[in-house]
């Protein structure tokens, strides 16, 4: 598995020396980092080239680091049949960058893309229809977004009242709390191994 | 003179009993062809991704049981594999047993309701009857080993939460033993049906180029002809070790797919009737005490594990930073989970690949130029469910 990786990185290397900025090998998994520019480029050589023949796109993942300067990062997953690998294409671009749209190459990215967009604002260009999709109709905000609070700003409830939906801000009993448990407990050094380590290494 | 005639649009759903849930189609119509279609999906949209991000692996795990509700265990098994993966914890082989007799369950659960409710769309009201009589059977066994019919939580990070009575294991086998006659007595009613060939055979098909175009997988894929399973080729667990068929289709019509779903019960029959045989003896979950909880009598006697049980049920386990991907065949297709770990013991980002998300993308393709009436039928047999649609 890792020898035709190492192999499918070597093709792609020198394939597309110029547009790879970064490529390794991970827990068994390759991923190739592109410039946004590069990548309808890229993707239609994934696709179409008779060494590696990526015919199937699985998924796009977005990513959100709201501290660094390039703050969305996109990765592509893709599939080949023919040759039984996978591999992750990663693309990092500030906000308000525009990214092509790969849906001319692969059909199924229409949904996926739309799926970011909604999730994290990425705007794709030349996509055939950039609506919202799994967020409600009129929905406002980006609720993947580190910086989006986890209960959102509205909520929705029947009003007997006015006998219809009525969307009002949240209001909460009490206010979402974040324990955070994280302390400098590292599992089980139990006291007794750590004098056993010593001890062996006194013995060497 | 040409009279304009204007297309008709029609809602469909989202409260309609064939629309698998809660889909809302806009269809363009022209007489009683279907010219364009406009599925409005994200109605059962919870927000699961976002959730996970602020809970620990552990609590994350339930999640995916409300994803595909009706294979509940596949999902968790993704979940599991891939924090698996960045932890680099080997599963004790009784639990990867445990694992696959209990995915193989969840195949069969979720093909019994796709295939009888493909029917009951087309007009059959029997074969749900008599298939959801062997769910209700099969989700005792869920019961049984997890204590829940429907949202097991029962895999965990290394193995399974507890290991299952004795009985059940002989139960589960009697239940293999007198299943493959229920297929037989389903497929009596289907196979040769006039009205349900009629209503399938050549309707929604699909190409195998197309389908490697709308991302495609599991019997969606197969269906086409496409021989590719990745329990066969790419394998997880034990199922390199298992002896099982992959059935394929011919035309990638609905009646293909509804066949090979038969098939596939079939195997799966085939697969836990192999496990059971050779189901080994040991540990179901990882001994190493930092991920796996430690067991009751040892909570009452030693102040280390207490403090373990603590420390793993507030503050959870880390897992090392990277990112993978991991993913199964599910009943569905490819469930696959992207899992960015920043060192912490909460998920940075937990990418959830529902197969369904693109089978019914491809809806619009799909149905074009079909009659209003075969917009069950397709739908039936592309197998959605909303829970992992929608996510």
């Amino acid at each position: 598995m890792t020898e035709s990786l190492k192999k499918l990185e070597n093709v792609i290397n020198s394939e597309l020396a110029s547009k790879v900025l970064n490529s390794f090998i991970k827990n068994n998994e390759l991923t190739i980092e592109i410039s946004e520019t590069d990548l309808a480029q890229v993707v239609q050589f994934f696709k179409s080239n008779e060494k590696i023949k990526f015919r199937q796109l699985i998924d796009i993942a977005g990513v959100d680091y709201p501290d660094e300067e390039k703050r969305f990062k996109l990765i592509y997953l893709f599939l080949s049949h023919e040759n039984n690998y996978r591999i992750k294409l990663s693309i990092n671009f500030p906000p308000k960058q525009v990214i092509d749209s790969i849906t001319k190459i692969f059909p199924s990215a229409n949904w996926m893309e739309r799926e970011v967009f909604d999730m994290y604002g990425i705007k794709f260009k030349n996509h055939p229809d950039l609506r919202r999709i799994l967020t409600d109709y009129g929905f406002k905000g980006h609720p993947l977004r580190k910086d989006f609070p986890l209960t959102g700003f509205n909520e929705v409830r029947y009003s007997e009242k006015d006998k219809k939906v009525i969307y009002e801000p949240v209001k909460l009993e009490q206010n979402y709390r974040n324990f955070d448990f994280e302390s400098p407990w590292e599992g089980t050094n139990y006291i007794k191994e750590i004098k056993k380590k010593e001890n062996d290494g006194k013995k060497n | 003179m040409v009279k304009k005639i204007k297309s008709l649009n029609l809602n469909f759903g989202p409260q309609h009993p064939a629309a698998h849930g809660v889909l809302r189609l806009i269809l363009e119509l022209d007489g009683e062809v279907v010219e364009k279609a406009d599925p409005h999906i994200g109605l059962l949209h919870r927000g699961t991704e976002k959730l996970i991000e602020q809970k620990t692996y552990t609590q994350a795990l339930p999640y995916f049981d409300r994803l595909d509700y009706v294979a509940p265990m596949n999902q968790e098994h993704a979940f599991a594999l891939a924090a698996e993966k960045l932890l680099k914890i080997e599963v004790p082989i009784r639990a990867k047993y445990i694992r696959v007799i209990f995915c193989e369950i969840g195949r069969i659960l979720s093909h019994i309701l796709n295939v009888t409710t493909q029917a009951l769309d087309v007009g059959a009201l029997t074969p749900s009857l008599w298939g959801f009589e062997e769910r209700e059977t099969l989700m005792t066994f869920y019961e049984r080993a997890s204590g829940s019919r429907l949202h097991a939580n029962y895999f965990r990070t290394g193995g399974v939460h507890q290991d299952i009575p004795l009985k059940l294991v002989d139960d589960i086998e009697k239940f293999c033993k007198s299943f493959p006659k229920i297929i037989d007595d389903l497929e009596g009613l289907l196979t040769d049906n006039r009205i349900f060939k009629q209503r399938n055979v050549e309707i929604g098909i699909v190409s195998k180029q197309e389908a490697l175009d709308h991302s495609f997988s599991g019997v969606m894929l197969r269906g086409s002809g496409v021989p590719w399973d990745l329990r066969r080729s790419q394998p997880y667990e034990i199922y390199k070790d298992l002896d099982f068929k992959i059935p394929v289709g011919k035309n990638g019509d609905c009646y293909d797919r509804y066949l090979c779903r038969i098939e596939e019960m079939r195997e799966s029959v085939k697969i836990i009737l192999q496990c059971i045989e050779n189901l080994p003896k040991g540990p179901i979950k990882s001994i190493d005490g930092k991920i796996s909880p430690p067991n009751r009598d040892d909570l009452k006697q030693s102040m280390e594990a207490l403090i373990h049980h603590f420390k793993l049920f507030t503050e959870g386990y880390r897992v090392p930073k990277g990112d993978v991907y991991t993913s199964v065949e599910a009943p569905k297709g490819e469930f696959g989970v992207y899992l960015i770990s920043d060192g912490s013991n909460k998920p940075y980002r937990c990418k959830i690949r529902a197969p369904g998300f693109s089978h019914l993308q491809a809806m619009d393709y799909l149905i074009r130029g079909h009659m209003l009436a075969d917009v069950p039928a397709i739908l039936g047999s592309l197998d959605i469910v909303f829970g992992e649609v929608d996510r």
